[in-house]
């Protein structure tokens, strides 16, 4: 058997040793969903109905200093009357762990189509909203949206 | 000799900004370094998180614990009168321990002296409800703890910790957040750091936390040993940080990214 | 113990459209997070939020774990009656919460 040289060794041991030291110090990341996934659930929320981007407007800061609670407002134009209005507004991410967010039943009682809440967001990408008209029509708004990291994570207290 | 000038110049400069105070006029809350949304979040008292743990503070402020059966109330009345500004002068000194303490240890003292309850635990609900609930009876009002004859070995103390290099990446407090605020650190902006909003709800956390949680974090963050909670090195770093923050307005429990 | 902040106005006129605010403590735990050795932290999360308006559902929410940490929501309910608004909030490990505010609509 050939002898291996010292700087061939060194260098065969050193990438071992930094892809074991790599695994060791790398955090376990939880499986993120995909552009196909945020897709797939769209699909199963809403059907088979077709899906025209317009009507509603999904407003999210364009820079977030932390993904932990991202505010955001979704209104839809509508006159919120009992022969037209909105039956509900769903949202979806691309690459959050899992794709869904959340889902507004709303009806003519509300009087306006206007909801706020505040929502995490895993890395930057693309939220999409889709509201559901009494028409039984499917309209939706998406946005991209770039997300900062803290200079230093915390774990716990 | 117009270099050699120059030279002494930035000499002079560079040993200013090491000597590190900021002027007042340049002081800045951390308030002013956030995106326009988290000062929305803070500004509205009915979508400010901070606010869940004020409304439970006001409840505790009127239970009745410990042996002796007492509520907050039952000696300091309605808090709006009798808390207005306490927050604001906090770590003050305490003469039975001969040293300046926070407004934490504050509140324990009196569960255990007055109330002869236990005290709680730090970063607990309910401490933190009830410093919480303290704090904002001080909203809009200046900072100014009490610098005198036995105060300022405590604040001479906690100077020098936050101007002494720490941890593995050997840096100090002043590097930061006197020479270096209103620069980027990955992401995020470097505020100067003067403690108004405490306790404040920071989105990182996802909760309420203390001034104190926060300095471990930070300490945690250069690879330094933590002090522990209570510590005295805590509480007289504590002490510089609000006499270096004086004059300013308190704005607790405020939102920070 | 949780607490919850709902902002309704206490008057309105017959037809007007009212703002809403709510927020309540809670973790909203993902089920995502992993302790420092490696082990799953449980999904704890409120799933769904409901408004009633005298017993009648005015708006509601299903939430998943992308909803941040103690939940906030701002909607609109058009003021028909005076009476009673109420806020339910339920979830996991058989969390159930319910607050109410009056309104006099004139």
């Amino acid at each position: 058997m050939p002898r291996t040289s010292r700087r061939e060794f060194l260098k065969a041991a050193g990438g071992v040793a930094a892809s074991l030291g790599l695994a060791a110090v790398i955090k376990v990341e939880p499986a993120r969903a995909t552009p196909s996934e945020m897709q797939e659930a769209i699909r199963k929320t809403i059907g088979a109905g077709r899906v025209t981007p317009g009507k509603v407007k999904l407003e999210l800061p364009p820079l977030i200093e932390n993904g932990n609670a991202v505010p955001l407002t979704i209104s839809v134009d509508s006159p919120m009357t009992e022969a037209q209005h909105v039956r509900a507004v769903h949202v979806f991410t691309e690459k959050n762990p899992q794709p869904y967010v959340v889902t507004f039943h709303l009806g003519p009682r509300a009087g306006r189509a206007r909801v706020a809440t505040r929502m995490r967001l895993a890395d930057s990408q693309n939220v999409t909203a889709i509201c559901e008209l009494s028409d039984g029509s499917f309209w939706s708004d998406s946005v991209s949206i770039v997300v900062t990291l803290a200079a230093c994570l915390e774990d716990g207290i | 000799m117009r270099p050699l000038i120059g030279l002494v110049g930035v000499f002079v400069l560079a040993a200013a900004a090491i000597a590190g105070e900021i002027s007042p006029s340049e002081r800045k809350s951390g308030y002013d370094f956030m995106a326009r949304e988290t000062r929305a979040m803070q500004d509205d008292d009915t979508a400010n998180p901070g606010m869940l743990w004020v409304l439970e503070g006001t409840t505790l402020w009127t239970r009745a614990t410990g042996a002796a059966g007492r509520a907050c109330a039952d000696c300091h009345g309605d808090a709006r009168a009798s808390m207005k500004g306490v927050a604001a002068r906090y770590p003050a000194f305490d003469a039975a321990k001969g040293r300046p303490v926070n407004l934490e240890q504050r509140i324990n003292a009196c569960r255990v002296d007055r109330q002869q309850a236990s005290p709680l635990a730090y970063e607990s609900r309910e401490l933190l409800a009830l410093s919480a609930f303290v704090a904002r009876q001080s909203r809009g009002m200046p900072i100014a703890a009490t610098i005198d004859d036995r105060t300022r070995p405590f604040l001479e103390a906690g100077g020098a910790t936050y101007e002494r290099r720490q941890g593995q990446l050997n840096l100090a407090c002043s590097q930061c957040h006197d020479t270096n605020w209103g620069r980027q650190l990955a992401g995020n902006v470097i505020p100067q750091a003067h403690p108004t909003g405490y306790p404040l709800y920071r989105l990182e956390w996802q909760s309420l936390g203390s001034l104190q949680r926060r300095l471990r974090g930070c300490l945690t963050g250069i690879r330094a040993e933590p002090y522990e909670y209570g510590a005295p090195e805590l509480v007289d770093l504590e002490l510089y940080l609000m006499w270096r923050a004086r004059g300013m307005p308190m704005d607790a429990p405020a939102v920070r990214p | 113990m949780a607490s919850a902040l709902i902002n309704v106005p206490a008057r309105a006129k017959r037809g007007e459209i009212i703002e809403i605010k709510t927020l309540i403590s809670h973790v909203m735990e993902t089920g995502f997070r992993r302790t420092q050795v490696g082990a799953v932290i449980p999904r704890n999360i409120i799933r769904r939020f409901v408004c009633t308006y005298n017993g009648t559902e005015v708006f509601s929410a299903d939430l998943h774990p992308a909803i941040s940490a103690n939940p906030f929501f701002v909607f609109s309910t058009v003021a028909t009656e005076s009476g009673t608004l109420a806020f339910t909030w339920t979830g996991d490990n058989g969390f159930s919460v319910t607050e109410s505010a009056t309104i006099t609509v004139e």
